[in-house]
């Protein structure tokens, strides 16, 4: 009943939004999709000419977001389960160097922490010409961390040189990603810590208890008897960190990084149409962000059956 | 930002929505006059064409451009309301009825004249897209920048431009984009980028402003694009076209006549019938186009002759001092060319 009177509303608003727009001249559609974009993206998973349709640079740019959200995702679930675990540490220094890590992150905005990392490691490598390198065909500098590569023009591998401008060839990790990985990983670890904290002091203290009394030595304990309780409620907030964690990979914009949203304002640009590319971004943020909820729905079904046997 | 950025679309997207703007065909100016307020929209900070300053007080070639209607519409180029725009938010913001008129160094483009519901009225600057690269890379010609990575703006015809032209060269680059502006320079100053590009206009301030070292960086001689900057309007309503149009005319032709700021008065008695016609001692042009027949007059009075705007925001008298070049007379070798006011 709901979901139809919602459904109602916003073909009601599409429509009116259309007869506007066709009213005042607008072209609208999604046919500026098919066109070429006209336009580079700097650095892309997915091979991108200027030359390819714009729906083609939209996906690079998706594939650019999801290149550094899952693996933030990754480095700050683990590193947020060791912070959250510190806290609950018997070890008084840990325990406050835990703390003072959750409180420092958790409070300081985070686009705020993406320009000073970003600006903090441009600031520190050296220039492009002057480049480091730091083993055989892997050079550091302002440009990024230049790797060989599978494939290229020539042989196996494609290898980075030092060229008129710098490194040229390989694969390159630039700045702008390196600052918003760890940006992004380091954010959201705070926020895990916090989850991971909870869930392990929401099981009773009657569970510890017996469970040491049983003999259990305390590996033993937290991965048979708090582990498997804490799961059950530490994956539903767990699982909002990491949507958060999607959704602000979006800053990146303001560090130079070509994710879906950068991707999307350019778009917007080239093509005045506004309407169409913010539906696109709020479309492809809503099935990314059901996706992952349906996945942790999925991972916490699973944890119920584990608990139950443990 | 990001999203964020995105997401403050959602009043104009409303407006749109909901039908709320005031502009219907041929209700413009009426709607100026009831207000006694003319909406522009600006940039949301461009030196020499529209920034506000320490006293929040805007000004600007595109500022100027404004006044310069405020006065000839509603005898008072101080009654108008000035609307920071940033490049995503600005079509939208003109085709909703938000502002009157777009005066933001906007790059008057195919796309954006037929498929946006609006019209580009007149060009009040030339521009084009150039490069600005450190001494230390010996590079003479943009030509040289292979597989350089190059800093850039977001929001702009800048990114297309830059590829289209590489292309063409046959020469591959790697462009990074930023949203705002400070970061995009901060970025090229640390030297994360071996060359930035922008509008030339914005290259020469850049350098001398926003460098440390304003000597160990060059512009290179290369203009890659035509960037022909003025006001937009919306579709529809073809009088209040034709004002911002002859408005800016009125302000070229007054400079080719000589008349000024300073001389307005006197000029007024001239027997000359060309400035007869402009400053309407003789006829009332200002009758056809819906207004005063001392319209122009008032426009020259607010902001000077188009030759004194330029002087004033962004040539010789501005910290800009960027040359008269393309934009100079058209009777001085230049491509600033007025239909007759007659």
């Amino acid at each position: 009943m709901l979901a139809a009177a919602l459904l109602a509303t916003l073909w009601w608003l599409l429509d009116v939004t259309a007869a506007n727009m066709a009213e005042r001249g607008i072209r609208s559609g999604f046919g500026f999709l098919l066109e070429p974009a006209g336009f580079a993206i700097g650095e892309s998973l997915l091979p991108f000419d200027s030359a390819d349709s714009t729906l083609r640079a939209l996906a690079a740019g998706l594939a650019n977001t999801l290149r550094v959200a899952l693996p933030a995702i990754v480095i700050s679930s683990v590193l947020g389960t060791l912070i959250g675990l510190g806290r609950l540490s018997s070890n008084l220094l840990l325990r406050g160097r835990c703390a003072a890590y959750v409180e420092t992150l958790r409070n300081v905005p985070l686009l705020l922490q993406l320009l000073a990392w970003y600006f903090v490691v441009t600031d520190l490598l050296p220039l492009a010409s002057e480049a480091q390198q730091l083993a055989p065909y892997v050079f550091l500098s302002k440009s990024g961390l230049a790797l060989p590569w599978p494939g290229g023009d020539s042989g196996l591998f494609d290898l980075p040189l030092r060229g008129a401008m710098g490194i040229a060839g390989g694969a390159a990790l630039t700045p702008e990603f390196l600052a918003l990985l760890l940006g992004l990983s380091l954010y959201t670890a705070a926020y895990v810590a916090e989850t991971v904290r909870a869930g392990i002091q929401a099981v009773p203290r009657g569970q510890s208890d017996a469970a040491l009394a049983l003999g259990m030595t305390r590996i033993q304990l937290f991965r048979l008897v708090l582990l498997p309780q804490a799961l059950r409620s530490i994956i539903p907030p767990l699982t909002n960190q990491h949507l958060s964690l999607t959704k602000n990979a979006s800053l990146a914009v303001a560090i130079g990084y070509p994710d879906l949203v950068s991707v999307a304002n350019t778009t917007l640009n080239q093509t005045g149409r506004a309407a169409e590319c913010i539906a696109l971004i709020m479309a492809v943020y809503l099935i990314l962000s059901l996706l992952t909820a349906w996945l942790s729905g999925w991972l916490e079904r699973r944890s119920g059956r584990w608990a139950e046997r443990a | 930002m990001g999203i964020l950025n995105l997401m403050r679309h959602f009043p104009v997207a409303i407006a749109l929505l909901l039908h709320l703007s005031p502009a219907l065909a041929g209700k413009t100016l009426d709607t100026i006059r009831q207000r006694a307020q003319l909406v522009c929209g600006v940039s949301t900070g461009v030196i020499g064409f529209s920034s506000a300053d320490s006293q929040g007080r805007w000004n600007g070639l595109d500022v100027d451009v404004c006044r310069a209607i405020a006065a000839a519409v509603l005898n008072d180029p101080n009654k108008v309301k000035y609307v920071p725009l940033n490049a995503q938010q600005r079509f939208t913001a003109l085709q909703s009825g938000e502002v009157d008129i777009l005066s933001r160094n906007t790059t008057w483009t195919l796309t954006r004249d037929a498929s946006l519901g609006l019209h580009f009225t007149a060009v009040t600057y030339y521009d084009g897209q150039g490069f600005l690269v450190p001494k230390k890379l010996k590079i003479t010609s943009a030509k040289q920048l292979k597989n350089a990575e190059i800093c850039v703006q977001s929001g702009t015809t800048t990114e297309k431009n830059l590829s289209d032209w590489f292309k063409a060269q046959g020469i591959k680059i790697k462009p990074v984009v930023f949203e705002k502006f400070e970061a995009s320079i901060k970025a090229f100053f640390s030297g994360r980028c071996q060359a930035y590009t922008t509008d030339a206009s914005a290259l020469a301030f850049i350098r001398s402003k926003e460098a440390p070292q304003p000597d160990d960086y060059v512009v290179l001689p290369e203009l890659i694009s035509k960037e022909p900057l003025g006001p937009v309007v919306r579709r529809g309503d073809d009088e209040w076209f034709a004002i911002v149009k002859w408005v800016i005319f009125a302000l070229i032709e007054a400079e080719e006549y000589g008349v000024t700021q300073a001389n307005l008065e006197q000029m007024k008695a001239s027997t000359d019938p060309a400035i007869q016609r402009l400053l309407g001692s003789a006829e009332d042009s200002g009758k056809l186009l819906g207004l005063e027949r001392d319209w122009a007059a008032r426009a020259v009075k607010a902001v000077g002759n188009y030759g004194e705007m330029h002087q004033r925001n962004v040539g010789s008298a501005s910290p800009l001092k960027l040359p008269r070049g393309v934009n100079a007379l058209w009777s001085k070798g230049g491509l600033m060319y007025a239909p007759p006011i007659r």
